[in-house]
């Protein structure tokens, strides 16, 4: 376990390495410039530019600027965002749990709605349940998320009035922010009908984000427990005679969610990036909305710092992944 | 027995709730976005200025809420010196300051307040003048650091400029954001606390509104100042909703979950006119699109082929289909909602045979090829260049000039338009303090030529820019304004293509709402019902 452990530890310096070269030179091949777009229309003296660009580091040959930016990643010093001023470790854990809360709602949705699903789908297969259930995640898996998230506004937010359309929490309500995830702070203060309200807020843009994982779990789910279910050991099971609940619960499912498990943790990663648009949509304040406007306006240290940060977060939930597939797996523990 | 206990329970639940909006008055602003901070002389965005300048400060001079018009703030009177180079401002007595956590006044506002202000932007060796980075961005383009020549105090309520120059607009400089008066003692205390940065951070004003909290990218939550100097606000809570999404915006609107937003989609206004519950609300804008020929570059040199294109093209056109029916055709170079805009000057007909007799007698009688620039984004004064420069190009094929459309994206499209590679490019402008200086000169003028639009510098018309900056009296610079406007329709350096009308879609609740011509959004003296 130990050597696995490390294996995959040492696979990390690689792709964080990887990370910073991809980050820093994508956002600088976008044209634009961030000083000129600060200016706009009102433009800048040649003076002025050039001493800005030299506060900023900017003027100095690009594999310089890469090194300085290497250097100060390796003190743990990701910068200051060139338009708020504020350093970008700051900002991005003021706005990381905002996005925590509403990925972590949206894989629940998705585990408790997509397992149960597929499970049933497998079991019952070619039955009108698996056919509806297999239609559906193909639907849901194909939605454009952003196209989605108006479309349950317009029905549950403007037409119906069930949903707040946007943001946290009603702004009725204020709970001084503790460990930063609304549902948490509320019910620490106590404030029940806060509570309430960011519930209510939480349902759509989960619901939104849990979407495609959803659908992904649901079908990966289903084929994985088909192929366990024509096994040898399954038929011995059921002709020890026992009761099919228990075939199917502990011996077939145990097994086939060791493909499940590792589709859940791909998700994650992929679930930073919807967040990116549901976080717009819904005005959620996050890191996914913070980063897009962070392109927009070419805040460097913002967009090199921000998706290092989050990249980390994906390396750290998938190494969290691939330990608990060890553990569930001895073959892959045991090197084998 | 239960059912009824229930019921009962529900009715005092659902009095509750009737009775909790009555407490106090809260209007929700559905911003567009989060600000880049609370100090509004380190930034330039109108988001930020609505977030920290309009609700938090004052300054000496203030715009009247809805107008260009230059009225008192902390400033009671003004007088300006014969030669147009010496201010003197009388402050108001009694003004308080907000208060919060780390700070509690204990004096009100006077003349040094004014004095750290400006001294902070203007002397790098003044010990704020670093802190948050510092960097003043637009106090340096309005020229202050030439500008100014001494700020100093007579006494605790007045305040003298010197000028280096006389410069008429300074007065409508003095109530623009830049120049939003911070507290001296404040300033003091967090420097000897070693926490400078927090004076931009955690800000102290003597506007309407205090801020209580700010959750970045999600909510800013303001109190009414109750020893304002206008009175207390008529709202008791003001909260900026953060929503950069104009769809998202108008559902929430829509929802009731806000009572005001700026920057609707043009597509939604039809539904937002036909909403019972929505008051659309709508002002020329304090701008101006236009079509800029480069002065430098042949044929452009040419007065009579830049008059010929302002003949060639067909204006309704281009505000029926870029602007759909939301901009008024230009003729000047300043929107009629200033003041000094030229009634009398008539704008060149959409006349094609007018256009190829000049051409011909430019010597361009089969035309000739040019460039055409067209800005990436949507500005408020122009929502679609990309589509405008399309119609351009149609009408100018008709006089026989063929027309090539051109892009950049817009920081590289801005770089390239100042060092002057284009033939003829759309831009445009929002006014910065309702001074005409501000368009005729700023985007006009000779010292400008170097790097506007239409490089173009003309004497006559430069005379009257540098004649009318040093006279203080609005008849007498109006008089020069619109023979300036008249010289400008002749010389032809510009098609002057619309000002752009502003929108607020606002609900019924709202009572006396304005919109502001600098496109700001303000808060006091509005109401809920």
């Amino acid at each position: 376990m130990l050597r696995f452990l490390l294996t995959r530890l040492s696979l990390i310096i690689p792709t964080f390495i990887g990370v910073t070269l991809l980050t820093f030179a994508m956002i600088r091949l976008i044209p634009g410039d961030p000083i000129l777009l600060m200016a706009g229309e009102r433009g800048i003296d040649d003076a002025r530019y050039a001493q800005l660009k030299a506060e900023l580091g900017l003027d100095k040959p690009i594999i310089i600027q890469y090194a300085h930016y290497l250097n100060d990643m390796a003190h743990g010093n990701f910068g200051k965002s060139i338009i708020t001023r504020e350093p970008v470790f700051k900002e991005f854990l003021e706005l990381f749990p905002a996005t925590i809360e509403l990925s972590m709602t949206a894989i629940m949705i998705a585990v408790l709605i997509g397992l149960p699903a597929g499970i049933i789908a497998a079991v019952r297969r070619n039955s009108v349940f698996d056919h509806a259930v297999m239609g559906f995640s193909l639907t849901g898996y194909s939605m454009p998320i952003f196209w989605w998230g108006l479309l349950l506004i317009l029905l549950f937010s403007v037409n119906l009035g069930w949903t707040p359309v946007s943001g946290r929490m009603a702004v009725l309500y204020f709970v001084e922010p503790v460990t930063g995830f609304v549902l948490i702070d509320a019910w620490l203060a106590g404030d029940w009908k806060a509570f309430q309200s960011a519930l209510r807020h939480l349902i759509l843009p989960a619901i939104v984000l849990g979407t495609v994982p959803l659908a992904i779990i649901a079908r990966m789910t289903r084929s994985s427990m088909l192929e366990v279910l024509n096994e040898d050991y399954i038929r011995t099971a059921r002709a020890k005679g026992l009761a099919p609940p228990r075939v199917i619960g502990l011996h077939a499912l145990r097994n086939a969610l060791i493909p499940v498990i590792t589709v859940i943790g791909l998700a994650v990663g992929g679930l930073l990036g919807g967040a990116i648009l549901t976080e717009t949509i819904f005005s959620w304040p996050g890191v996914g909305k913070w980063l897009i406007e962070a392109i927009r306006r070419r805040d460097y240290p913002v967009v090199q710092g921000g998706v290092l940060l989050s990249a980390t977060i994906v390396m750290i939930v998938n190494l969290g992944v691939d330990v608990l597939y060890g553990l569930i797996n001895p073959r892959i523990r045991k090197g084998r | 027995m239960t059912h009824r206990i229930l019921k009962a329970g529900m009715v005092l639940a659902g009095a509750a709730l009737l009775a909790a909006p009555i407490q106090a008055k809260t209007l929700v602003y559905c911003s567009e976005g989060s600000p880049e901070g609370f100090y509004p002389a380190l930034f330039t965005a109108g988001t930020t200025f609505d977030a920290s300048s309009r609700p938090i400060y004052n300054r000496l001079t203030e715009f009247e809420r809805g107008t260009t018009k230059v009225v008192p703030g902390l400033a009671e009177s003004w007088t300006v010196s014969e030669d147009g180079q010496t201010f003197t401002f009388k402050l108001r007595r009694g003004v308080k300051w907000h208060e919060n956590r780390n700070f509690k006044p204990t004096r009100d506002f006077n003349a040094d307040d004014v004095i750290f202000t400006f001294e902070r932007q203007w002397k790098p060796e003044h010990p704020f003048h670093k802190v948050s980075a510092g960097k003043y961005p637009y106090f340096d383009n309005m020229d202050m650091p030439k500008l100014l020549k001494s700020v100093r105090k007579t006494d605790d309520y007045t305040v003298v400029f010197e000028l280096n120059a006389p410069e008429a607009p300074f007065v409508a400089n003095m109530a623009m954001d830049f120049a939003s008066i911070g507290s001296a003692e404040y300033a003091a205390a967090m420097m000897k606390a070693g926490t400078p940065e927090k004076f931009d951070l955690e800000p102290i004003g003597t506007g309407s509104f205090y801020l209580a909290s700010y959750q970045k990218d999600a909510v800013i939550r303001y109190k009414a100042h109750p020893a304002h100097f206008r009175g207390k606000a008529k709202i008791d809570d003001l909260v900026y909703a953060i929503t950069p999404d104009a769809s998202v915006r108008y559902a929430k609107l829509k929802a009731g979950e806000c009572h005001v937003m700026p920057y609707p989609n043009p597509a939604d206004l039809e539904a937002m006119r036909k909403d019972p519950n929505i008051n659309l609300m709508s002002q020329e804008g304090l701008n101006i699109g236009y079509w800029a020929f480069n002065t430098e570059k042949k044929p452009f040199t040419d007065k009579r082929v830049r008059q010929a294109m302002n003949y060639a093209v067909n204006k309704q056109a281009i505000i029926d289909a870029v602007f759909l029916g939301s901009g008024k055709a230009a003729k000047n170079p300043i929107p009629p909602i200033m003041w000094s805009y030229n009634d009398d000057v008539k704008d060149y007909p959409y006349d094609q045979a007018k256009a190829k007799a000049l051409l011909a007698e430019a010597g361009f009688p089969n035309g000739f090829e040019t460039d055409l620039w067209a800005m990436p984004v949507q500005r408020p004064y122009n929502p679609n260049a990309k589509r405008m420069a399309e119609i351009i190009q149609a009408d100018l094929a008709k006089v026989g000039v063929k027309a090539n459309i051109v892009t950049y994206e817009w920081a590289e499209y801005l770089k390239r338009a100042r060092a002057g590679e284009h033939q003829t490019l759309l831009l445009g402008w929002t006014g910065d303090n309702g001074d005409p200086d501000n368009f005729l000169n700023v985007l006009l003028g000779c010292a400008a030529a170097v790097r506007s639009a239409s490089r173009w510098c003309y004497k006559p018309y430069d005379d009257l820019m540098q004649q009318a900056r040093k006279i203080p009296d609005v008849s007498k610079r109006t008089e020069l304004y619109k023979q300036a406007q008249v010289i400008f329709k002749e010389e032809a350096p510009w098609y002057t293509v619309a000002h752009s009308v502003v929108y607020k879609p606002v609900r019924k609740e709202v009572i006396d709402f304005k919109i502001s011509p600098f496109g700001q959004h303000e808060f006091h003296g509005v109401d809920v019902k």
